[in-house]
């Protein structure tokens, strides 16, 4: 009830593997979907990073993906290999493209493709 | 002498009606019979409710009120309820307790009327932990009925929500199997069975059907739990087929999460397992307002039991008069039309409404600075402007 009402009062949560399921999807909708969430997997000697969300047949192939979810779980790997201000500074360019809102992918209202989309994050890194 | 009897009998009868309603006696509503109208206009037709005989005389309702901010909005209830003249007695239970429950003595009181309203149940320490939820099974009440909606006035992100949840009530993971295996390791046990599921699935049709909603989803997490959850699914299918003008749908629980905070309203009534249920039954209140909104009815063969929808406690504003008897005035509307006292039900969802379109009196949990008793106050006063 308190992330449908009012999600700032929380930070960081942790829980057990049921409700981290439901939680983690529910919070993904607060935030425009599972397109922009980004997750990593964490163990000892070993980490897998992921977008969560579907494998999107009926748009595969067709170059209309949004990255966004991928990108920013990578960007949480730069984060766990000690490399935080490359994945800051990529982190800002994307902030930057969805902030102009020019090249952005269509699920989140846009017309670029996702070679566009890719294009412009590299355009604000120079 | 007969003749002569039943003439008198009639003339008094007649009298009696139409001194009832030329005056407005303290103790009796100035009661037009049988013509109060939802939506009446010129040229509506609307055809009077043939009573039994008798129904009109006061009926038993066993109130718990309980712990927490359980005795405030009881009542708040109770208050409006006396204003709106409704033929209901409350036989209070004032020390109810969850030990008690299996006391010869208390099945007198507890089981005494078919109707119940609750304030709210609390373990205490020492208690385990499901015992509260002892009195739901104990008293056969399958089928937790729980509506929230959202109201005028109400500042949410989603506007015209309008969501019925029908949570199992007696299972799942409120079994209250649990045992640590080895130290450090512990299992719970969620039970789920055929005979349950059954019930629940085809009171949610029944449900729907009689009160003309279009859909019906099953919640679920049928792909991790195969077995419980697919035993599940698997009694609402078979229930569904008996009813082919509504649409059957499923949806799984992480998903049904975040489409109710993205898109509310693809779901009309919800069906779904114990924990499911509370977790769903939650998000839904949230996104229409919160704890304070949402009302339920807990129903079996031979009780119901009303009470708020989310169950708060709100022991952090408990005896502080600053909680919503929303929830707790809906679930009371909710009993009236229970109870087949539709025209009593009919005025306070009118005050209520008018309460919250005026918009000058709201509690705090909605933005408002009032208290439970002047939002009380208003209600009452509503009920002579509609």
């Amino acid at each position: 009830m308190k992330l449908a009402r009012d999600p700032s009062e929380l930070d960081v949560m942790v829980m057990p593997n049921l409700y981290g399921d439901i939680v983690s999807d529910l919070c993904a909708g607060l935030i425009g979907g599972l397109g922009l969430t980004s997750s990593g997997n964490i163990g000892q000697g070993v980490a897998v990073f992921e977008a969560v969300h579907g494998s999107a047949p009926d748009i595969a192939g067709k170059n209309l993906a949004n990255p966004t979810a991928l990108l920013l779980s990578a960007l949480m790997m730069l984060d766990k290999m000690n490399m935080e201000a490359k994945a800051t500074m990529i982190r800002n360019a994307v902030f930057d493209v969805y902030r102009d809102g020019k090249h952005i992918t269509g699920d989140v209202g846009g017309k670029a493709t996702c070679t566009d989309f890719v294009s412009a994050i590299i355009d604000k890194l120079e | 002498l007969c003749v002569c009897v039943c003439t008198i009998f009639a003339n008094l009868s007649t009298m009696l009606k139409k001194f009832i309603n030329s005056k407005n006696l303290g103790f009796l509503p100035k009661y037009n019979f049988g013509t109060y109208a939802e939506g009446r206009h010129k040229g509506a037709i609307h055809v009077p409710i043939a009573i039994n005989p008798g129904v009109g005389s006061n009926r038993h309702v066993t109130c718990i009120p309980g712990t927490g901010i359980g005795p405030e909005i009881t009542d708040s209830v109770k208050k409006i309820l006396s204003a709106a003249h409704c033929p209901i007695i409350f036989d209070d239970i004032n020390d109810f307790k969850m030990d008690s429950i299996h006391d010869p003595s208390f099945q007198n009181t507890v089981r005494k009327n078919e109707v119940i309203m609750l304030g709210m149940l609390q373990d205490r320490d020492g208690d385990k932990y499901v015992d509260h939820f002892k009195v739901y099974q104990e008293l056969g009440c399958f089928a937790d009925l729980f509506y929230a909606k959202t109201l005028p006035g109400v500042n949410t992100r989603h506007k015209n929500v309008d969501i019925v949840v029908i949570r199992e009530n007696t299972e799942g993971e409120f079994s209250g199997v649990e045992h640590e295996v080895y130290p450090g390791v512990v299992e719970s046990i969620k039970i789920i069975t055929r005979e349950a599921s059954r019930k629940i699935a085809e009171y949610t049709f029944e449900f729907a059907y009689l009160s003309g909603r279009k859909k019906v989803t099953a919640v679920h997490k049928a792909n991790i739990m195969k077995l419980c959850d697919g035993l599940f699914l698997e009694e609402c299918r078979k229930v569904a087929e008996q009813y082919p003008f509504i649409k059957y749908e499923e949806i799984i629980i992480d998903n049904c999460c975040m489409q109710i905070v993205k898109n509310p309203w693809q779901f009309d009534v919800m069906v779904m397992p114990n924990l499911y249920g509370s977790i769903v039954g939650h998000a839904v209140a949230g996104i229409c307002g919160g704890a304070g909104v949402a009302c339920g009815a807990n129903i079996g063969e031979n009780h119901v039991i009303f009470e708020q929808g989310t169950r708060i406690a709100g022991k952090d504003i408990e005896g502080k008069s600053i909680a919503n008897p929303t929830a707790m005035i809906l679930s009371s509307i909710m009993m009236l039309k229970h109870m087949d006292l539709p025209k009593f039900a009919f005025d306070i969802e009118r005050a209520l409404e008018k309460t919250y379109q005026d918009g000058k009196v709201k509690t705090m949990d909605l933005g408002g600075s009032s208290s439970l008793e002047q939002f009380t106050e208003e209600v009452i006063a509503n009920l002579s402007k509609i």
